[in-house]
């Protein structure tokens, strides 16, 4: 390739003006500028819907056909934007990079993982094929694939989805890329997996020099990594500017917003600061600014014309906000300018725990799965211990945190509380009912106590029935009375949920993200439950929506004395919201105790772990925090280590001496209290009991 | 919105209008028709034995006098009754048992899905031929049973794999653990969300039932005289293309016309549902 020669401080990749426009005069890009260094990171963040992944595509020209693309793309001063599709083919992988969310979907199922890489290998350079294959091995070994030589001779199926994304990111530096753009690459990871992976990826610029650019909703994951930060909202980018003039300093008034509403683990019990209002549609976009009519800022100028990018102060700090200076000057910050919904009046709760009445009490609960092969005739060649005895309880008034990676068994757990069957092994005790004696009647009186919300909001809601419908159901099963009654309580319900009783009419794809959650909520309290099971509930939802979920849901518990049996692998929220944590690993607890206690003293190695590897939105403690890495991935549930099922990846193990590590694989730590007066149990032969490495500031 | 989303894509399929209003005006021509014409179906014209189309007899006379028009038209009411109903059980039939194998498993999953191959496997021509005429006496609705018993199998296939979906879907769920009992869920959830599909294969079913029914009816084995239907009336005319044309002309185009109709429609209606497709 001859490239054209530049020199040192020339951008490598420089991106000029890009508009893309959809069939339907749908505008996903307006108008975005950046450069990138060689060896700098820029994070891409914004939410869904900001148009931050359409722009990575469009520079990889990647777009569908039907998307109209204007402005520029320069990588190395060579345009790209209208350049011939073999002329980009020869630069895709080779001079650019790209790493996606879903690694499973970018890997050909058919071929091993070592070909795939080796044929990225071979297209853009000229070498053997035993060389392509042994350049295969060396990029496994370098992305921390253990037995990388086996491993590449593997399909990607058999691959976990770290060891995916790690292969990806092989796959991607096989060429010595000069830009590497990653487009969500961990958000389909446990936090744990994600900073191992994270990890790889500075390897991976350590090794190749790149400029990366990060797309990411997670301002924690760009505050540890990145340099500089584009924020954008829809389509357009509002601020832009160093990491820590963004996380410090921020003059626009959607970053202030966007930092102001982040669950903080370093500041759990501050009242979260939602964004009003949702963001705006790309095909309907209000005048003026689009950010104007969930700004708290908004003066009437806003709604004369959208305002570009301007410079603040000196340096290269941009906002697109006719305010910006002022903020500047008078330094204003988002919790500040933001209002800060009233908290409910909290009663004391001045009986203690143990005089309060359990409302769920799970004892030694056991589910095993048989794992079957064969086609005809099946046949039992092992079992999933899915979950396999784990007990805890509920006090009335109390939200328990049911927290770990996936596979650890948080939802198989779940379902068996749900379901109000006999389990398999052990008992489930929902409001002094068990569930192994309860006859049909039984059952269903006990599920109007007993209430579930789901995580995908989307996914719960049936797309055919009206809202009005949806939320009667419940009612009209358990006979609330005459259609007059159950329209007055769906109306109060949706009051509840801070929708309008209008919306009853409406059917649930007409409503955003968060208001499905909250439709499902309002399911979930119609027949005034004692307890919720939330399963994710804000999960699937952008941040600056899910604070307001979060507050609402911390309403409900204390205006209607509600309980809630939380499962949740966002640790901040939890932080946020529960008042005690249940760690799982691998179908057992790890670690149950009171917030306080996990989060400030954790004392399980794999509860300091999954705590250590949170990113936290504050580039200053990223970049001086340790992370406890965990080796590897988590054990197939089918084949759990003998004794203490960490022990594989313990980071604790390798400080033992020889006759104790023993213990560790030979006999199987049961859950003990740390303190016979505290609350306050770990699963571990060796507990921990020094100060918190893992959320400094508690 | 989804509907109406629906029904624009319809009307800006080609298709789809022209089979809509062939529908339309074959179907106002069956009913409205018959009041048009000077002569009754069952009336003989015992002046006017096979005469060609004429002032009097617009599409002319059969051997015994009656009118072409009047009898071809009352056989064609008789077509699209059979056609409608039975499409509609079947696909009714084909819904609820499909998605009750699919919901609740097990076995009732086993019994249903062993029914439905054990249909599968029957020579349905056959069985219907035989035991249609043991019914003379009976209703032409038993018929209208015979055929929509044998139509409906590969559809409820079809419903009971996309209700093992469905089942697993967290608005089921849901509602499960609401306690709402498990046909109330088929009814309320499962099936209108399978609507599209149904609303397809009812369509289709609709064609097929009328070409069963003609073929059977064409044998002797389906509508028996002297009740009229489309294929009766073309097994009747026949024999006798060749010297009086009109008497096989009319039911059979009218007949292709139906049939036609219908499946543009349907296909119109598959590509208006279909989120996949473009047009």
């Amino acid at each position: 390739m001859n490239e054209p020669t530049t020199g040192r401080d020339a951008p490598i990749l420089e991106v000029n003006d890009l508009n893309v426009t959809f069939r339907g005069g749908i505008k996903a890009v307006r108008g975005v500028s950046y450069r990138l260094d060689r060896g700098e990171v820029l994070g891409i963040v914004g939410e869904s819907g900001s148009g931050k992944s359409v722009t990575s595509l469009a520079v990889m020209g990647l777009l569908p056909e039907g998307a109209e693309v204007s402005g520029s793309v320069k990588l190395h001063g060579k345009e790209l934007i209208g350049a011939r599709e073999e002329d980009l083919t020869r630069l895709r992988g080779k001079s650019i990079g790209m790493i996606f969310q879903d690694p499973l979907s970018a890997f050909t199922p058919v071929y091993t993982i070592g070909d795939q890489i080796a044929e990225a290998v071979r297209i853009h350079q000229k070498v053997g094929r035993d060389k392509a294959a042994r350049r295969a091995v060396e990029l496994l070994d370098l992305v921390g694939i253990p037995h990388p030589d086996v491993r590449a001779k593997a399909f990607p199926h058999e691959f976990s989805g770290g060891m995916r994304q790690r292969a990806m990111i092989a796959m991607a530096i096989a060429n010595d890329p000069d830009v590497l753009i990653c487009d969500e690459p961990t958000t389909a990871l446990d936090v744990t997996i994600q900073a191992q992976v994270l990890e790889v990826l500075k390897t991976a610029q350590r090794e190749t020099g790149a400029g990366i650019v990060m797309i990411t909703h997670d301002l924690g994951v760009v505050a540890g990594l990145a340099d500089r930060v584009l924020v954008m909202y829809a389509g357009k980018p509002v601020e832009t500017g160093t990491v820590d003039e963004i996380y410090y300093r921020p003059r626009q008034p959607y970053t202030m917003g966007l930092l102001a509403s982040i669950p903080r683990m370093d500041r759990p019990t501050e009242r979260l600061i939602p964004i009003e209002g949702n963001p705006p549609s790309p095909a309907a976009l209000p005048p003026g600014c689009p950010f104007a009519p969930r700004c708290p800022l908004r003066v009437e100028a806003c709604e004369d014309a959208e305002p570009g990018l301007e410079r603040i102060g000196t340096g290269g700090r941009m906002s697109a906000c006719i305010r910006s200076h002022e903020i500047d000057l008078k330094g204003l910050d988002g919790a500040t300018v933001y209002p800060v919904p009233e908290a409910v009046v909290r009663q004391e709760e001045n009986r203690p725990r143990a005089e309060r009445e359990t409302v769920l009490k799970v004892d030694g609960l056991i589910r095993h799965y048989p794992l079957m092969k064969g086609a005809v005739f099946k046949r039992r060649v092992g079992t999933v211990y899915a979950v396999d005895g784990i007990s805890f309880d509920i006090a009335e008034g109390e939200t328990l945190a049911l927290v770990g990676e996936s596979g650890c068994g948080k939802t198989t757990t779940l379902q068996q509380i749900m379901q109000l069957q006999p389990p398999q092994g052990g008992t489930v005790v929902v409001l002094g009912e068990d569930s192994a004696k309860l006859d049909r009647a039984g059952r269903k009186g006990l599920r109007k106590d007993l209430q579930i919300v789901f995580q995908d909001p989307m996914a719960a809601l049936d797309p055919r029935m009206p809202v009005g419908d949806i939320l009667a159901e419940p009612l009209r099963a358990h006979g609330y009375g005459d259609g007059k009654a159950v329209r007055a309580r769906v109306a109060e319900l949706l009051t509840l949920v801070g929708l309008a009783p209008e919306h009853a009419e409406r059917y649930p794809q007409h409503f955003s993200g968060g208001q499905r959650q909250r439709i499902g909520i309002a399911r979930a309290l119609a027949l005034e439950p004692k307890l919720i099971v939330l399963d994710e509930p804000v999960s699937a939802l952008d941040v600056s929506i899910q604070a307001g979920v979060i507050n609402l849901l911390e309403d409900l518990k204390v205006r209607l004395g509600l309980s809630y049996l939380f499962v949740a692998h966002d640790l901040s929220v939890v932080r946020h919201l529960a008042d005690r944590v249940a760690v799982m690993y691998l179908g057992k607890i790890a670690e149950i105790g009171t917030v306080d206690g996990v989060y400030g003293n954790p004392a399980h190695p794999y509860t300091r772990a999954l705590l250590s590897a949170i990113p936290l939105p504050d580039p200053e403690l990223e970049r001086t925090r340790t992370r406890i890495l965990l080796e590897g991935d988590l054990p197939s549930p089918a084949d759990p280590p003998s004794g203490c099922r960490f022990r594989t990846r313990c980071p604790k193990r390798a400080l033992l001496g020889e006759a104790e590590a023993r213990k560790c694989a030979e006999a199987e730590p049961a859950v003990v209290r740390l303190a016979p007066a505290g609350d306050h149990g770990v699963a571990c032969h060796y507990p921990e009991n020094t100060e918190a490495v893992a959320a400094p500031g508690v | 919105m989804r509907s109406k989303v629906t029904l624009t894509r319809l009307a800006r399929n080609s298709q789809a209008r022209y089979g809509t209003l062939a529908l339309v005006l074959l179907l106002a021509l069956a009913y409205i028709g018959p009041f048009l014409g000077p002569h009754d179906w069952t009336d003989k014209d015992f002046l006017a034995f096979l005469s060609p189309p004429s002032a009097d007899h617009w599409w002319g006379t059969t051997q015994i006098g009656q009118d072409v028009y009047a009898v071809t038209l009352r056989g064609m009411q008789k077509s699209i009754i059979i056609g409608f109903l039975v499409a509609l059980v079947s696909t009714g039939l084909a819904a609820l048992v499909g998605a009750a194998a699919g919901y609740f498993g097990g076995w009732v999953d086993k019994a249903l899905m062993w029914g439905a191959d054990l249909l599968l496997v029957l020579p349905s021509f056959l069985i219907i031929a035989i035991i249609s005429p043991r019914l003379k006496g009976g209703s032409w609705l038993w018929f209208v049973v015979l055929l929509a018993v044998f139509s409906w199998m590969i559809t409820s296939r079809v419903v009971r794999s996309m209700t093992l979906s469905l089942r697993e879907r967290e608005f089921v769920l849901a509602a499960q653990y609401m306690g709402i009992p498990g046909w109330k869920i088929i009814v309320r959830h499962i099936v209108p969300n399978l609507s599209s599909l149904l609303i397809i294969d009812a369509t289709i079913n609709v064609s097929g039932a009328i070409i069963g029914e003609a073929a059977l009816s064409f044998f002797g084995f389906g509508v028996q005289p002297p009740d009229v239907s489309l294929g009766t009336l073309i097994a009747a005319g026949s024999n006798q293309v060749t010297g009086y044309p009109w008497l096989f002309l009319f039911p059979a185009g009218l007949l292709v016309l139906l049939v036609l109709s219908i499946n543009l429609i349907g296909d119109g209606l598959r590509d208006a549902l279909d989120p996949g497709s473009n047009k």
